[in-house]
């Protein structure tokens, strides 16, 4: 039964670093064949098992594992732009908020009036702003990105507040196509997680097989040896934070469609479970190093055992401590990784 | 006193030590040569306990030992000075010697007391002039390379270990070293000593010892009486002739590079001068003199005052427009300036000419490994094989890669600052005759180097920089070795 969830993570985004493509012989296996990400795919194939013995009747079930994958849907956009900026050597603090921000934005009365599509386009728009606005700062400003983005985190939930005066503000039934995302399904399974697939493929491409994506490593890794190579780091970054604000409006839809609302307290602390994932995923925080495998594999990993927490009806708490460990033990296994490789 | 034994030493793929056998004897300078790739540097990490053998005895002062981390070795008396700088840029020069032994009581560092025998040191090696308290992410490579080299003197070591110390330094700065390590071993220290300079060996070294391919092919050579031929073919297995090839044959054309009063306050001022096609133009000087600054200048990575017209016409000042105008620069200090050390050797090379593989921004991937392995065979980088992480290459490996950047195509003029640091003397050969083979294609190259052998035997026409100024400009043909080194040092024009 672990089938869905496995053949998900894969075919979203099997492949290699840009470079290191790990064991020769396991190239046709791409990013898989990196040890890493044999190591969470065994932690993966572990929580499965936890599930099914801890729930043997509903943990395996074509409904859990939809609601898993609808869950991780919306984390996983915004965990595909993070993993592009903590890559390039910065960070995003802001994601929840930006998003939080977009879902309002594209819900207003005034927004609803033009039909769905303006309101997906709308929520996107926000996003990449809000991101590019961001990344301005950062590149051209020079804040830290951590104070800049931390910034727009409060200024973005602010925004929201004020232009939704703290309400809720819900789909109207004329723009139901919105939320068709979410209940329309093909092959048993929602839209919602076909755009999360896609989102994933688009990134795992940009990163591996473009100069964009070449950059982002070069920048990230060794800044002042990307600018005497000719790199425009700056407009490099600031792109970066543009194309993870553009994440977080793809995200805004994906949670409109769910929950058929837009809210300013939508996403409240996304950018740690996203950054947490990347994380696990074997992303350098230093920049330089990583892939868009390793943080879809970390997410999958936090949201299974969200899951497993509630299904077997576990404190919140203790999930969030079991969360905590995993990220100290997952930081700790890189340190280790790095050490080996280590002159 | 250090007997060393079978040594063995694996990596994922790489048989880097295949039992290798050293012996060093208190108070000599036991000379470690052999060509890039040889072992050097893997077997004095196992020394310094970077690195622990798979196989082999280490017998220090008659009792075995195994020194099984950096600190483990510097207890033992082995102090190292690496091939790739260590140093903590955010911290002061004081605060890097004396990393690992602060001047420290219940926790406290001494700052005073660390900052006196940091000045101590630094007077010892003749650079009373690098203050204790400046941030070293802000000093020169050749202070940095001084400041590595007082931590390892900081140490009371019995043994100390370097590699490549004279890299990054320029002549009278050698003098200097010797001076030092004649002072050391005249105390009994013994002192392991890497270079490629062939010259350096015969003047400071007692004995040697050559690698190749991971093992020991020579022990205890006299390093003043082994003809070079011998050393040479030890080395390389061939005879290599240590040569330049022959200068322009036809005249240059036109001007690509012309540079019209150049200046940066404090650094350099009033620099002019052209560069044509097909012509090498040297500059030499002392390091500090400005001779890494006018490169970065002309460059648009460091900003000045003044003119820089590429093929008669004016370029923007940022590195994205010079290279996008055909320009490229190969910068003095490999890992700080150029490596991209989690890539592959390909990803390195490619970066400079990224868009030439790509189309809509999709890279074409088979087309630039090709060129890469193109690259790499021509510039014989080893092992051959250019999806290799770049951190497991040797340092002179790592060098004729960041050169290959720029060799891609669809350069007009090649700033090139130390192009050899590192390269062992067969490769050298070699390298010399892509530099001019390259000119011989129309391009201007613009030449730093800390060697004037090098410049003089490569360039076509010299520069010489002395404190931020042309001090003069010539043909190479008219000048010797020692005219270059008078002006270079007393400022007296030929
Ligand atoms: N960490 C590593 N992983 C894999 N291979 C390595 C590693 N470090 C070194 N090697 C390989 O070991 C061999 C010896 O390298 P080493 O750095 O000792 O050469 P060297 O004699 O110091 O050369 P150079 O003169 O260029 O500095 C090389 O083939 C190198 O590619
Ligand atoms: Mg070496």
């Amino acid at each position: 039964m672990s089938e869905p969830t496995k053949a998900q993570a894969p075919s979203a985004a099997g492949g290699g670093g840009p470079s290191r493509g790990g064991i020769p012989g396991l190239g046709a296996l791409g990013g898989l064949g990196e040890m890493r990400h044999l190591g969470l795919l065994g932690a993966l194939a572990l929580l499965v098992v936890v599930g099914m013995v801890t729930r043997p009747d509903n943990f395996a079930t074509a409904s859990n594992l939809v609601s898993i994958l609808s869950l991780a849907a919306t984390i996983g956009v915004i965990t595909v732009g993070a993993t592009f900026v903590i890559i390039g050597g910065g960070i995003d603090l802001s994601v929840g908020a930006v998003m939080a921000l977009a879902s309002v934005w594209a819900t207003t009365v005034a927004t609803q009036s033009y039909g769905p599509v303006i309101m997906a386009i709308c929520a996107i728009l926000v996003g990449t702003g809000a991101g590019l606005v961001s990344g301005l700062l950062i590149a051209y400003g020079r804040l830290v990105p951590f104070i800049a983005t931390l910034a727009m985190l409060v200024a973005a939930r602010g925004l929201a507040q004020r232009m939704s005066d703290r309400k809720t503000q819900l789909i109207d039934a004329d723009n139901a196509a919105l939320v068709d995302l979410s209940t329309t399904r093909v092959l048993g399974i929602p839209l919602l997680v076909y755009i999360f697939a896609l989102v994933v493929v688009l990134g795992w491409v940009v990163l591996n097989r473009t100069t964009f994506g070449r950059r982002t490593y070069a920048v990230g890794g060794n800044p002042e040896a990307a600018r005497l190579a000719g790199i425009d780091v700056r407009r490099h970054t600031m792109l970066l934070y543009a194309l993870s604000g553009m994440c977080c409006g793809i995200a805004a839809i994906l949670i409109m469609a769910r929950t058929t609302t837009g809210s300013s307290t939508h996403g409240d602390l996304y950018e740690l479970d996203a950054i947490a994932a990347v994380i696990i995923g074997g992303t350098l925080l230093t920049g330089g190093r990583g892939t868009i495998m390793g943080s879809i594999l970390g997410l999958l990993i936090f949201t299974l055992i969200t899951n497993l927490f509630i299904l077997n009806g576990l404190n919140t708490s203790d999930q969030l401590i079991a969360k905590g460990l995993i990220i100290v033990a997952a930081v700790l296994l890189q340190r280790r990784n790095l050490k080996e490789r280590a002159p | 006193m250090l007997v060393m034994k079978g040594i063995v030493k694996q990596f994922p793929g790489v048989r880097a030590l295949d039992g290798v056998d050293l012996d060093v004897r208190a108070g000599e300078v036991h000379c470690l040569l052999g060509q890039n790739g040889a072992g050097k540097s893997t077997l004095i990490k196992v020394l310094a306990g970077a690195h622990q053998p798979d196989e082999g005895t280490i017998v220090f002062n008659g009792a075995e030992v195994r020194p099984s981390s950096p600190i483990d070795a510097i207890r033992l008396g082995f102090a190292t000075i690496y091939q790739e700088l260590d140093l903590v840029d955010g911290l002061s020069v004081a605060e890097n010697i004396f990393l690992g032994h602060e001047h420290a009581r219940f926790g406290f560092v001494n700052r005073p007391a660390a900052r006196r025998a940091a000045r101590e040191v630094l007077e010892r090696l003749g650079h009373g002039e690098i203050r204790p308290s400046a941030e070293v992410g802000r000093l020169s490579p050749a202070a940095k390379q001084v400041v590595s080299m007082a931590r390892a003197l900081s140490h009371d070591a019995h043994l100390i270990i370097m590699d490549e110390p004279s890299a990054a330094l320029a002549h009278d700065e050698v003098a200097n070293l010797f001076r030092i390590i004649r002072e050391l071993t005249a105390q009994g220290v013994a002192v392991v000593y890497i270079s490629h300079r062939l010259e350096e060996i015969r003047e400071i070294g007692d004995r040697v010892t050559v690698l190749k391919d991971g093992r020991t092919v020579a022990v205890g050579l006299s390093a003043r009486d082994t003809p070079t031929t011998q050393i040479v073919s030890l080395m390389t297995g061939r005879n290599v002739e240590y040569v330049f090839p022959a200068k322009a044959g036809r005249s240059p054309g036109d001007e690509v590079l012309t540079v019209e009063g150049l200046s940066s306050p404090g650094v350099f001022s009033d620099v002019s001068f052209s560069v044509r096609a097909g012509e090498i133009v040297g500059l030499a000087g002392l390091v500090g003199s400005g001779r890494s600054e006018i490169l970065e200048a002309v460059y648009g990575a460091r900003p000045a005052t003044g003119r820089v017209l590429l093929d008669g016409r004016p370029v923007g000042r940022t590195v994205v427009d010079t290279v996008r105008h055909g320009m490229g620069l190969a910068p003095e200090e490999r890992k700080a300036q150029a490596l991209l050390l989690d890539q592959s050797v390909t990803a390195n090379i490619t970066l400079g000419g990224l868009t030439g593989f790509a189309r809509f921004g999709w890279l074409d991937r088979k087309r630039e490994r090709e060129e890469a392995r193109r690259l790499a065979e021509m510039l014989d980088i080893r092992p051959p094989d250019p999806e290799r992480p770049i951190r497991t290459l040797s340092g002179g490996n790592q060098q004729k890669a960041v050169l290959a950047r720029w060799l891609l195509g669809g350069r007009k003029l090649l700033l090139l600052d130390e192009p050899t640091r590192g390269v062992d003397v067969g490769a050298r050969a070699e390298l010399y005759a892509v530099i001019r083979d390259l000119a011989e294609q129309g391009i201007g190259v613009l030449l730093v180097s800390s060697e004037v052998p090098e410049v003089l035997g490569l360039a076509d026409r010299v520069l010489v920089v002395r404190e931020g100024t042309v001090i003069h400009e010539g043909d190479a043909a008219g000048l010797d070795e020692h005219g270059v080194l008078d002006m270079i040092m007393n400022g007296r024009a030929a």
